[in-house]
């Protein structure tokens, strides 16, 4: 597939704000959309749309055929070893809020609970929630000076023997890749539950959750080219069958009387209510999408893509870049000097750059890095070398203004 | 915003911002560069909040940049001390207060941000972003009358 070809999909691209063309850095945050993704969705609501599970009739039927494909399209997508291994949810979000909730009856006060230190709030806040609620400690999993998971602290961590390991795949706000088959092994040898957050993962690289070896992986569509308001929930079989449902109602229930309810079984245990059903389907056209991509073709050109990037706010002058520097996923975050990231962020706006500039839902990690905020930039599959050329572009003349 | 300490009555009067000489400056910009070279020296002219006035009680939310904003009621006319650790927010803010420090009540109400930020060639500052500070001290502005 040639490169324009594979951009001229993505029809926000092709638009122009205050006289410059749109420059998009901000996928990491979320990704733009290609037209099999809109098309998806429109065609259900064109043609088939009807509640899935339901009814007898025939729309219903092709919902729910629809609906369920997508559940074996994710199975096959991140190696899960069965489909009632994959639960939908709104987002990374709810995915984390369900596992923390559904563990309640399974935490005891003094449990210790550890979380990276790079998490966003998403991966932080219901572990919190969960402690207050069952006297459980939250324990923050350190880094070392250049924004890597600390290995030794963790391990010094583990010896605690923690009930349960929050991680992150790929740390949102700076990219770093954290080894998580690693990093997951060495927590289940001290006996803990896993979770890992790959929501900067899924889009960038290829996701075996077997081999990774968590309990849970969770990832929303947005970040991968799919819709908003849908996310995964995978949780290996046995664990996530004891996982009390955070929500009842619906599709989730067996039987009720007034004097009880039994609980349907895995998947539709834990997906109550009517669920998102065109966004499902439309997350389906997104795993289409990216599975026809040229696999190692699309990972190199990333990777050329955000070294350039890398090298060249490194060759500006006056910028600061957070994180490591190697082995990086997606996004790049720096600050200009001593300027506030607002600021930065105002005058690149004004040239048509959409880039990420604040805590990034990550403030215990601008806490550790002494920031208020910062600056992120993150690529895409259609990212250009000219839209990169064009960042450093406006950023020399944010550069002018603002250090003149 | 803040009925704890604040600034002294003088602190409040001794900000002059003439519109007059400001405001030509924006319409006569040509270029974007232009106005928010003006903008941020105009956030200049802000003398820094005192340490003990830049407090929680006194920021404004929904900035993701750090605002504060005093107001005060003098004979009847309005007047208000702002800072920022931002420098564009800070110089958009003076442009706020450039509009309405001295004011009375019926002007601050009659007052058309909009249209004020629009003739600016600055349409776009204001929107309920989280990333822009300005709404939230506009909402913040009127709702102290």
């Amino acid at each position: 597939m040639d490169f324009p070809q594979l951009r001229a999909q993505f029809p926000t691209l092709e638009q122009t704000l205050e006289g410059y063309p749109l420059c998009y850095l901000d996928t990491a945050a979320t990704s733009q959309k290609p037209k099999c993704v809109i098309d998806a969705m429109t065609q259900y609501y064109h043609k088939d749309n009807a509640n899935v599970h339901r009814a007898a009739h025939q729309l219903s039927s092709r919902a729910t055929s629809q609906y369920e494909a997508v559940r074996d399209q994710l199975t096959g997508f991140i190696k899960a070893s069965r489909r009632e291994e994959i639960i939908f949810t709104h987002g990374t979000t709810e995915s984390i809020n369900m596992v923390a909730h559904g563990l309640m009856n399974q935490t005891q006060a003094g449990d210790i609970i550890l979380i990276d230190t790079a998490a966003h709030h998403a991966n932080i806040v219901p572990w919190q929630e969960l402690a207050k609620r069952s006297g459980a400690i939250i324990k923050p999993i350190p880094l070392t000076e250049d924004c890597r998971l600390d290995e030794l602290a963790y391990e010094a961590l583990l010896k605690e023997k923690p009930a349960i390991v929050a991680l992150c795949h790929v740390s949102n706000a700076l990219g770093t890749l954290n080894p998580v088959n690693q990093l997951v092994a060495k927590a289940k040898a001290a006996g803990a539950i896993t979770l890992v957050d790959g929501a900067q993962a899924i889009a960038h690289l290829e996701i075996d959750v077997q081999a990774i070896d968590c309990d849970f992986y969770v990832f929303s569509g947005h970040k991968m080219y799919g819709p908003t308001g849908i996310g995964v929930l995978y949780g290996r079989f046995d664990i996530l069958d004891k996982l009390e449902p955070m929500m009842t109602g619906g599709e989730m229930i067996k039987t009720v009387s007034f004097d009880a309810t039994e609980f349907n079984i895995l998947p539709n245990r834990l997906e109550a209510g009517t669920p998102p059903i065109a966004e499902v389907i439309g997350l389906g056209a997104a795993i289409k999408f990216i599975q026809n991509l040229p696999k190692a073709e699309t990972a190199q050109r990333e990777q050329e893509l955000l070294a350039y990037l890398q090298t060249q706010l490194a060759n500006l002058g006056d910028i600061k870049l957070y994180g490591a520097s190697e082995n990086n996923i997606g996004a790049v975050a720096f600050n200009l000097a001593d300027e506030h990231h607002q600021d930065v962020g105002i005058l690149l706006d004004q040239q048509g750059i959409a880039v990420r500039c604040g805590h990034h839902c990550a403030m215990p990690l601008m806490q550790s890095l002494a920031i208020k905020g910062c600056c992120r930039a993150s690529i895409g599959v259609y990212t250009s070398k000219e839209d990169i050329n064009r960042f450093i572009e406006a950023l020399k003349s944010v550069k002018e203004i603002l250090l003149d | 915003m803040s009925s704890a300490a604040k600034p002294a009555t003088e602190v409040f009067l001794a900000l002059k911002l003439d519109a007059s000489e400001i405001l030509p400056k924006f319409e006569n910009a040509n270029n974007w560069q232009e106005r928010y070279r003006q903008i941020m020296l105009l956030g200049k002219t802000l003398s820094k909040l005192e340490d003990e006035f830049r407090v929680e009680q006194a920021q404004v939310r929904g900035c993701e940049s750090n605002a504060w904003l005093y107001h005060s009621e003098i004979d009847g006319k309005h007047y208000y001390l702002a800072d920022s650790d931002a420098r564009i927010v800070k110089g958009l803010v003076a442009l706020l207060l450039t509009a309405c420090n001295g004011k009375s009540a019926d002007e601050i109400v009659a007052f058309d941000i909009d249209a004020y930020f629009d003739r600016l060639g600055l349409t776009g500052q204001l929107s309920p972003s989280r990333t822009n500070g300005l709404f939230a001290l506009a909402k913040a502005i009127k709702t102290s009358v």
